[in-house]
């Protein structure tokens, strides 16, 4: 893995909501490298989702530039769309396409967005659903797979459109706990094999083991970062101190 | 007592069918209705089509607008303008022809509007689909806002655009929502055009009424046209619950 080739970089970033009373992310700056695992915590409403959120503009910044892959996303010519293909997104509740087959919903966008032949596309997405175990399910329907299966499906979605990075926000917390190992598995396969990841979550063990950097975020802005050794053994924030001793 | 009761049978079917043939057979009025069962349908057809294509551009553009003007709002770009413009136009369009009876519009389009017009019906067409399509804009809307949020980012997030999302994901997704209430519409369509017969077409209600002025017998030819009324209907329905079978495969 290439290290040092910075991926996105995020400069003065703000997002406010009526008219800057309400401040979700006020001013954050930070660098993703090619093959880093970001694990992003914090207490709820502190603005994790938001951030990660405003990397692929699905939350439009107030202010601040993110500059992926070279090009600045939030210029108003960007074609914000190209760089969506390429920065895949996992959502905490699968958001799967309920009227469509698990294989018509890995092959939709490959085959419209991509110009993917329907072999090909089908080929592929057979493919990863067998690395997920779930070779078997390319004919059902979301509605009848259980939870983690979903979130599975869910990741190989993203993954069919080859992106060169991985968003997820929380893919875990709407799951029963006896399916959190499965979906936690498939995800550290994935940043064993060197995929960039930006991870918003709740399992700090994840965070401990595949993380290469962690961020704590609280009131809209990156409290600390740090190593997931140093982050865990040795909080500096006594905001983040507060939050382990609660959550550990 | 049996034999009676075959003979009050046999002299009730005689009198019906001498009524029948008088009402329907003689002079070959049986046309009337023919022709208005011809021009309900055509209308009901072409209304159908018209309303449906307009309210799926006006949904479009009042959840578009509803969804993006906040983005738009940061860039006021001329999209902002035109989604703004094309936003306030669509509510007026909402307000007076669901605030209005059709039988005044269809008055209005007939008398005023294409007051140099011969043929009455595609006139009606244009009215009742004018008016369906302010009902259907407000079914489709209400159905693409009952898709969850979460279909429409997962869309845009795989990097389709506001129209592909809408396209490939939401339509599909809110068209199998909405079927039961749009059956209604078209039922109500249907029916409605019943008051066509105000600006002279000849339609299937318009038609009975004729053939009654003509025999001064009411019953047979007015029970005959709710029959045929209801037949539509009924075929209409099943029609329509087949198609909403189909789509339920997916949640076995």
């Amino acid at each position: 893995m290439s290290d040092n080739n910075v991926l996105i970089k995020v400069s003065g970033l703000k997002k406010h909501y009526n008219k800057s009373s309400v401040k979700a992310l006020d001013g954050i700056d930070c660098e993703i490298k090619e093959g880093e695992v970001v694990v992003i915590i914090g207490p709820s409403g502190s603005g994790k989702s938001t951030f990660l959120r405003s990397l692929n503009l699905l939350e439009i910044p107030t202010e601040g530039s993110i500059v992926f892959d070279g090009i600045d996303i939030t210029a108003p010519k960007a074609n914000i769309n190209k760089h969506r293909q390429k920065m895949g997104m996992v959502f905490q509740h699968f958001n799967l396409f309920p009227n469509m087959t698990i294989l018509k919903n890995l092959t939709l966008a490959p085959m419209k967005l991509l110009g993917k032949s329907k072999e090909e596309a089908e080929k592929k997405a057979r493919e990863l659903l067998e690395r997920v175990g779930l070779g078997d399910r390319a004919d059902a329907y979301p509605g009848q797979l259980s939870g983690g299966q979903k979130q599975r499906v869910a990741i190989v979605r993203a993954l069919c459109m080859e992106p060169e990075v991985m968003l997820f926000d929380e893919p875990t917390s709407a799951l029963d706990p006896e399916m959190v190992g499965e979906v936690l598995d498939v995800m550290k396969q994935l940043a064993s094999e060197g995929m960039t990841m930006v991870v918003v979550t709740h399992e700090m063990g994840f965070a401990r083991e595949v993380g290469t950097r962690i961020v704590f975020m609280d009131g809209g802005v990156f409290v600390e970062e740090n190593t997931p050794d140093e982050f865990f053994s040795n909080p500096q924030s006594p905001r983040a101190v507060d939050f382990l001793s609660k959550v550990l | 007592m049996i034999k009676q009761f075959g003979i009050w049978l046999g002299s009730m079917w005689a009198a019906f069918a001498k009524e029948f043939n008088f009402v329907f057979i003689e002079d070959n009025r049986y046309q009337h209705i023919v022709k208005g069962f011809g021009n309900t349908l055509k209308i009901t057809a072409g209304a159908l089509v018209v309303g449906i294509i307009i309210g799926i551009i006006v949904a479009a553009i009042r959840s578009s607008y509803d969804k993006n003007k906040e983005a738009m709002a940061m860039h006021k770009g001329l999209s902002y303008y035109v989604f703004t413009v094309a936003n306030a136009i669509c509510k007026v369009y909402l307000t007076i022809f669901r605030g209005t009876p059709i039988v005044v519009q269809l008055l209005i389009f007939y008398f005023i509007i294409f007051a140099n017009a011969k043929n009455g019906v595609p006139v009606a067409i244009f009215a009742f689909g004018i008016n369906s399509g302010a009902y259907v804009a407000e079914i489709f809307r209400g159905g693409i806002m009952s898709i969850d949020g979460g279909q429409f980012e997962a869309g845009r997030s795989l990097g389709f655009n506001y129209l592909q999302t809408m396209r490939y994901i939401i339509i599909p997704q809110m068209f199998k929502a909405v079927l039961p209430t749009l059956c209604n519409e078209f039922i109500a369509l249907l029916k409605e055009t019943s008051v066509a017969g105000y600006v002279g077409i000849i339609d299937l209600t318009k038609a009975g009424n004729v053939i009654a002025g003509r025999t001064f017998s009411y019953y047979m030819p007015l029970i005959a046209v709710a029959i045929i009324y209801l037949v539509m209907v009924l075929i209409l329905t099943s029609l329509v619950g087949k198609l909403e079978r189909r789509l339920r495969k997916s949640e076995r």
